[in-house]
């Protein structure tokens, strides 16, 4: 449904996109996901026939996005960052506006608005003007305007920023229901937001495209070795050594020491069940006291970083760099 | 066309939700009535032409006031990026505007029908020049909406396309006058006595209604409202 190759725009000087290509159908939910300022709302607005690209081409439903550029708009609902909408509007007014200039037949019309009104659950405000509404209702009525034509693209532009958690999860509950037969691409820069809803992941870091696939498929290309979390209770002089001398282990680097427990990071090449399972046995034969024993999993944002840094970092590391990545996001 | 009156009704109506179109219409009235009024009387003489002419100069500051907005705004807000990814081409949504606009001047112009009726209860003025009058003030107003809602294509803020909007029509108006007309070289008189914004509205004025003076008016609107979409569509290549 959505084809885009080598898609390029710079503005001046700053590059914004730099050869893009992908590809989308229908029944997929695509993330697109990136720093802020790393391209998806340029793309996003090439997509949607806002800004022209100055090279590659794109289609969208079968239109070439420069050539049929009217044909693309009727095929895709549009929600852009922050939902921009006349303040001075109803809400009912303003969905009706939309049903109009949407080209929707007369007798359609009410129908539809209904439809939208239920599926994004605006009841409650149909009264209200959109000034009066709150940020979360706001952004519903913008998912609603984009639905109101039930159109077979959906490209929504960070819909779930700035909502509560209750919000979120309903907005992600719907872009997932809507996933199921249209094909949706929205951009985020949260990144649980894409483990929760995408069934597939577009990263984009500085213009280019740095990562397309599902989230396992990432995680997979991710992978080159096996972390563990080791926290014991006994001798140190003993336990460095003894860790080193197992087969399955390659690196050993040991941290915190607070009475008499200390804190291991192990590397391993093999298995992590493997070295798991021989830390285990060596603790067990020396009797010390096992307080801690897990492998680490490499979640998005460390796949985020490998591919954003071009190195893969530590996962114990996520912490830190990790936050302006995904600001304190409330699971 | 069924674009073109979606847009309109939703511009016109946006007028009308806010308090612009009634500040608009009670101050252009209060004003322009007193203006009349003020020499009326002293004149003594059952006729409009004091009121017909200073329009110009009433327009130069209420026009660009109601034009402002129709995209200062919404770049500002960012509506128009919603606006302009709807399948509309950008034409129809300038047309659309500008017709809203418009038709705030005609509901304005229609209450002003109140000073050529007290006129004709006071005295009894020509009727035809008071229609001519009506059909230059539109013509005129039309172009003075053209070029502040190109003003306002300009930039996104909206105090700026006021003042470019009056700034713009203050030039084209000025040009036509004497005073400029008197100083300026021999090869440019021609060209801009033909261009003032108010020497057609003049001719229109004296009850004469030439076709030459019509399509100035249309041409002058045509052509900023083609420059509007020109700005419109240049978001894409910048």
């Amino acid at each position: 449904m959505i084809e885009v190759r080598e898609l390029t725009k710079s503005y001046g000087p700053t590059l914004a996109v730099d050869q893009v290509s992908f590809d989308a159908n229908a029944g997929e939910v695509v993330g697109f996901i990136g720093p802020n300022g790393a391209g998806k709302t340029t793309t996003m607005r090439i997509l949607t026939c806002y800004l022209t690209a100055d090279a590659g081409n794109a289609t969208v439903a079968g239109y070439d996005v420069l050539e049929h550029a009217i044909d693309v708009r009727k095929n895709v609902g549009y929600l852009p960052e922050s939902a921009p909408l006349y303040a001075d509007m109803g809400v009912v007014e303003y969905l009706k506006f939309m049903a109009e200039v949407r080209d929707l037949p007369k007798s359609q019309r009410k129908e539809r608005i209904n439809t939208v009104i239920d599926i994004c659950g605006l009841e409650g405000v149909i009264q209200k003007d959109i000034g009066e509404l709150s940020k979360g209702y706001r952004q519903r009525v913008g998912l609603a305007q984009s639905l109101i034509h039930d159109p077979p693209i959906l490209i929504l532009d960070e819909p779930t920023s700035g909502l509560d958690p209750t919000q979120t999860i309903e907005i992600r509950n719907l872009i997932i229901e809507m996933g199921k037969e249209k094909l949706v691409l929205f951009s985020t820069h949260i990144l649980p937001e894409v483990a929760a809803t995408c069934s597939r992941i577009l990263m984009i870091n500085q213009g280019e495209i740095v990562a397309n696939g599902t989230l396992e498929e990432l995680i997979d290309q991710v992978r080159s070795e096996e972390r563990i979390h080791l926290v014991i209770r006994g001798p140190e002089e003993d336990i460095t050594p003894e860790l080193k001398a197992l087969d399955a282990i390659t690196g050993v680097s040991q941290s915190i020491m607070d009475n008499g427990v200390v804190t291991y990071e192990i590397t391993t090449s093999q298995d992590g069940y493997e070295a798991t399972s021989a830390i285990f046995r060596a603790a067990q034969q020396n009797s010390w006291d096992l307080v801690e024993l897990r492998q680490e999993t490499i979640d998005l944002e460390n796949i985020f970083l490998h591919y954003s840094t071009g190195e893969n970092r530590s996962p114990s590391n996520n912490t830190e760099p990790s936050t302006d990545v995904s600001p304190a996001e409330e699971e | 066309m069924q674009n073109i009156n979606a847009i309109f009704k939703k511009e016109f109506r946006s007028y009308f939700n806010s308090p612009i179109a009634y500040i608009f219409i009670t101050f252009f009235l209060a004003i322009s009535s007193w203006l009349f009024f003020r020499t009326f009387f002293i004149s003594g003489q059952a006729e409009m032409r004091g009121f017909f002419g200073l329009m110009p100069w009433i327009f130069l500051f209420f026009i660009p006031s109601v034009t402002m907005k129709l995209w200062a705004e919404e770049k500002k807000i960012g509506t128009a990026e919603i606006l302009m990814t709807l399948p509309l081409r950008d034409y129809e949504v300038v047309v659309g505007k500008f017709l809203a606009s418009f038709g705030l001047l005609a509901v304005t112009a229609l209450f002003s029908l109140a000073l050529p009726i007290s006129v004709m209860i006071l005295g009894d003025p020509d009727g035809g020049t008071i229609v001519c009058g009506y059909l230059g003030l539109l013509l005129m107003g039309g172009a003075y909406l053209a070029i502040g809602l190109f003003a306002s294509t300009i930039t996104e803020n909206q105090i700026i396309a006021f003042i470019l909007g009056i700034s713009a029509c203050f030039v084209l108006l000025i040009i036509g006058e004497d005073i400029v007309l008197f100083s300026t070289p021999n090869w440019l008189f021609p060209i801009f006595s033909y261009l003032g914004l108010g020497v057609h509205y003049s001719s229109i004025l004296r009850g004469v209604i030439d076709s030459r003076d019509i399509i100035y008016y249309l041409a002058i609107t045509g052509f900023f409202l083609y420059l509007s979409t020109l700005m419109i569509e240049s978001r894409k290549w910048r």
